[in-house]
């Protein structure tokens, strides 16, 4: 029962889910400069920067332990990290210093200490010395508000099942989402790339973004009811809304557990043709469990989300540990690796992509990593490294020819030799396919048949390329179509290829409900 | 005062796995204690991993290892085996 007023907002449907939850509004945390203060009272300031320290030690203590439980020992430890921090002699005391010394407030106190730290470490050409000046501002930032009063929210604060409302989600603040509470999110700004879009989608959490200033309607504890497919929100929904919200809920439940009965029967035609159906997955995690779904195989990991998830490259480590932990969830069933596929749509704190008028047609994906060999050849060597450990495949994105296939090839062979060199156990056979999603691509794909070992089509770009369609504008969108005969010739033209040189071919497919109950399954 | 100068052997020299073993041993001890490399004015605090991670010395540094108080002198016995024995890298 509400006493405000419903309101129907209207936003773009990214990910889909209908959820009712509560409300969470995420203000990101800035580093927001405050003047310097002197301190009216300095044994009063001491007393705060006390408490404030205090006060910070357990909130950090609790959010290890819940960490540990939760998110994993990787990220319990960069908090372990941070109580570290607070009991380092170069890092509070200072601050002390500056109160009781020089007379200033504890906020600049804090503050100072905070820039003077951080700023020494970010100064540093090392990797970790950068993640710590990150970790030190963190803590200065719970320092502050501890002083301040302004506790402000933070995502990793998040205890129970809530409908995340932001203006968006940076990188490293996905890092601290605990997935079980999450319901789905809602953001003032992004579209169907933006990496928030991606987050929900490859988590399979409804989310509506570019809901612009609608989000001002939205406050922290309002009931809100979020349709990730129609990208319509409703925030204070009457009795009446809830109940049609909460029976249509109920038949997409039973409509999925119906569905379930299928999950372990093989994907046949009606005219008898079996198709493998395997996951796409963004993260290690959504492996686990999968083949307990039915699924084949992954055919799709996407590796963007490990790069947009932090405030630092991850390193070979990282990533070979991902990488191994979606090998061995699968057990043995194919997973494929898609290399990074990233441009300057999406932004990246630690890697200084250019501003372009046409990022589509720019600087991505495998141009990227062939312009950047270091960054390619440790995602290279991570994958390599983990292939031991289960069925990998590889497959380079947003591939244009012949040309940039064996340039890319040639750095793989070269990794490969260089991993084994140093002892390092590799599978004997690693399939290396293309995504094809480019017509030049496509054109060629006789060619290129004889060399891959095989190809994924990325259906969603091949249209827009092919056709010349943005699908995100609603001006346009009408044109996007994957049943125009010009698609259907391309993809034909490269199943055709792949056949011919005895080669699989792997398809992206977004299957609606609806539509495969109907069309596809026996009864 | 006791002090005792020691060289980094590792390969990788003092980073920041052997900061954080070395104040893991320096908090054991209620001594006072300093690291000093030789040639530089500055002493830095061996309890801190934040200055130690920051010296970035590397193999073949010579430090100068220096504690007062109570247990001073296990202190520096202590921490100049743990470096010359390479924090167990070599």
């Amino acid at each position: 029962m509400s006493t405000n007023k419903e309101i129907i907002l209207q936003g773009l449907g990214v990910s889909d889910g209908l959820k009712i939850g509560k409300v969470f509004v995420y203000k990101t945390q800035s580093n927001v400069e405050v003047p310097d203060t002197r301190a009216e009272d300095v044994q009063a300031e001491l007393a705060l920067l006390r408490a404030a320290k205090a006060e910070s030690i357990t909130e950090l203590e609790a959010l290890v332990a819940h960490a540990e439980r939760t998110l994993g020992e990787e990220k319990a430890t960069i908090i372990k990290g941070q109580i570290s921090f607070l009991n380092d002699p170069s890092f509070y005391p200072p601050m002390e210093k500056l109160i009781e010394a020089e007379g200033w407030s504890a906020a600049t106190a804090i503050q100072k200490t905070v820039n003077q730290v951080a700023g020494m470490l970010e100064a540093m050409p090392i990797e970790y010395m950068k993640e710590r000046a990150a970790d030190i501002r963190d803590v200065g930032r719970r320092l502050a508000s501890q002083i301040s009063g302004d506790k402000g929210q933070r995502l990793s604060d998040i205890q129970e099942p809530v409908i995340l409302v932001a203006e968006d989600l940076a990188p490293s603040e996905t890092v601290q989402l605990d997935r079980q509470f999450i319901l789905g999110f809602a953001t003032r700004v992004g579209g169907k790339t933006s990496h928030t879009a991606i987050l929900a989608q490859s988590l399979g959490i409804a989310a509506v973004l570019g809901l612009g200033d609608a989000v001002d309607h939205i406050s922290s504890g309002d009931l809100l009811v979020i349709n990730g497919s129609t990208g319509e929100c409703i925030v204070h929904p009457t009795d009446e809304t809830i109940s049609k919200t909460a029976a249509q809920m109920k038949v997409e439940e039973e409509t999925k557990l119906s569905l379930a009965r299928y999950a372990n029967r093989k994907a046949v035609t009606l005219d008898g043709v079996h198709f493998e159906m395997a996951a796409n997955i963004g993260t290690p995690e959504e492996a686990e469990g999968l083949l307990d779904k039915g699924a084949e195989a992954v055919g799709l990991y996407r590796t963007e989300f490990l790069f947009m998830s932090r405030n630092q490259m991850p390193d070979e480590e990282t990533q070979f540990k991902a990488y191994k932990a979606a090998a061995e969830a699968l057990k043995g069933k194919p997973v494929v690796v898609r290399t990074l596929d990233i441009g300057g749509d999406k932004e990246l704190p630690y890697l200084t992509l250019p501003h372009e008028l046409n990022p589509f047609l720019g600087y991505r994906a495998v141009r990227l990593c062939l312009d950047d060999k270091p960054l390619f050849k440790t995602q290279l060597r991570a994958i390599l490294r983990a292939s031991a450990f289960g069925n990998l495949k590889v497959m380079f994105p947003m591939i244009s020819g012949a040309a940039e296939w064996r340039q890319a090839k040639a750095i793989w062979e070269e990794t490969r030799t260089e991993v084994i060199a140093e002892g390092h156990k590799v599978a004997d056979k690693i399939e290396l396919g293309i995504m094809i999603e480019i017509p030049s691509a496509a054109l060629m794909a006789r060619t290129l048949a004889k060399e891959v070992d095989f190809f994924s089509i990325g259906t969603n770009d091949l249209v827009q390329y092919t056709v010349a369609v943005d699908r995100m504008n609603e001006k346009v969108s009408y044109l996007y179509d994957y049943f125009h005969p010009a698609v259907i010739r391309l993809i034909k033209e490269v199943i055709d290829a792949s056949n011919e040189q005895g080669k699989w071919t792997g398809m992206c497919v977004a299957w609606r409900v609806i539509r495969l109950q109907h069309h596809c399954l026996p009864d | 005062m006791f002090s005792k100068e020691v060289e980094i052997v590792n390969p990788s020299g003092f980073h920041v796995r052997p900061a954080q073993l070395f104040v893991e041993l320096a908090a054991k001890f209620t001594a006072d204690i300093k690291i000093q490399p030789q040639g530089v004015e500055m002493q830095i605090d061996g309890k801190s991993v934040l200055g130690l991670m920051t010296l970035g010395l590397a193999k073949g540094s010579v430090v100068q290892i220096s504690a007062t108080g109570a247990d001073a002198e296990a202190a520096v016995e202590q921490l100049s085996a743990l470096v010359a024995s390479g924090f167990g890298e070599i």
